[in-house]
């Protein structure tokens, strides 16, 4: 009964915009930085690794590699910390967590387009 | 009004801000309370309503004397402090707001029977080298002078199961449609457990 009603008020808090995607999917996340009082958009680009989390919790992982380094950025899915999410290319993988992507580079680390997604 | 509330524990979750921080917060089905009896210094309030089958005469009569034809299932005592509270008022959630620091207190967790380093922090001894003091307390006392255990020794024992008060949280949220208060932090108790909410002064525990 209790648990209930605190998934109703949680999910009051669920961001409606979010667009369907999934790990291997290429995304640009526009994320909110604040510098002074001033608010501007940045663009960050990588592969969705993982979603993991529900409800209220769930949080997304993307990666990339920036200037030959790789970078993970995990976003709560619900967090008005981004503005936006677009799903750049989708990506045709057979698990769930792309953890694997981590000690591979060059052509090794590609993902192949899924075009009927 | 009344300086605080009886409700229930509903749960943890999390709040975003504007800037994107998430606040982890309990949420607390608070009131609406009746004041039962007014003295000097403090209100009584009552909460939920008792089986019928299940209240004793007593019970139904000291709520009839505040209008009530029903026994409260909870009664909790708060301090009036100067405040003017009128018999047989119902108190909402509405006499708290977004910002307001409070006091929670409830029943924690029963541990069960538990040994000193869950119970007290103890280290405990080393896991190997020969080792077999793994989680006992050691010495307990001198020896022959003074030939006994001071009183108040941390042993192992009973934990857990015991009132206590969470201090300096604050009120996130207000939703009055549903009697909801938002509390930053956690609180005592288990999901359902009975709790009081009280307003205070002073600091907060989360700045």
């Amino acid at each position: 009964m209790g648990m209930e009603l605190l998934d109703t008020v949680s999910r009051e808090h669920l961001r409606t915009d979010v667009p369907k995607f999934d790990a291997g999917d290429t995304v640009k996340v526009m994320v909110r930085v604040r510098e002074g009082d001033k608010e501007r958009l940045q663009a960050y680009e990588g592969v969705v690794i993982a979603r993991r989390g529900g409800g209220i919790n769930e949080t997304f992982t993307v990666r990339k590699i920036s200037a030959g380094v790789g970078v993970e950025r995990v976003f709560p899915l619900h967090s008005p910390m981004y503005a936006s999410i677009d799903v750049v290319r989708r990506g045709r993988v057979r698990r769930a967590k792309l953890y694997y992507l981590r000690k591979l580079s060059g052509k090794k680390s590609r993902i192949t387009e899924d075009r009927e997604k | 009004m009344a300086s605080g509330l009886i409700g229930r524990k509903l749960g943890m979750t999390r709040v975003f801000a504007e800037d994107g921080t998430a606040v982890p917060v309990t949420v607390i089905e608070a009131g609406p309370c009746h004041v039962l009896q007014v003295r000097d210094a403090a209100a009584q309030l009552g909460w939920g309503r008792k089986t019928p089958a299940r209240a004793t005469r007593a019970e139904v009569g000291h709520a009839r004397a505040a209008g009530l034809d029903f026994a409260p299932q909870v009664v909790r005592s708060f301090p009036l402090n100067g405040a003017d509270v009128t018999l047989g008022a119902t108190v909402t959630v509405e006499i708290f707001a977004a910002g307001d620091l409070v006091k929670v207190t409830g029943t924690t967790k029963g541990r069960g029977f538990q040994g000193v380093v869950h119970r007290y922090g103890f280290h405990g001894g080393p896991a190997t080298h020969g080792n077999t003091r793994h989680r006992k307390p050691g010495s307990i006392s001198p020896g022959t002078d003074p030939s006994r255990v001071i009183k108040g020794k941390k042993m192992p024992g009973h934990m857990g199961a015991e009132r206590h008060t969470e201090l300096g949280l604050t009120v996130v949220k207000v939703d009055a449609a549903r009697n909801l208060l938002f509390v930053r932090g956690a609180i005592p108790g288990s999901k359902n457990g009975i709790v009081t909410v009280a307003k205070q002064g002073g600091k907060s525990r989360h700045d």
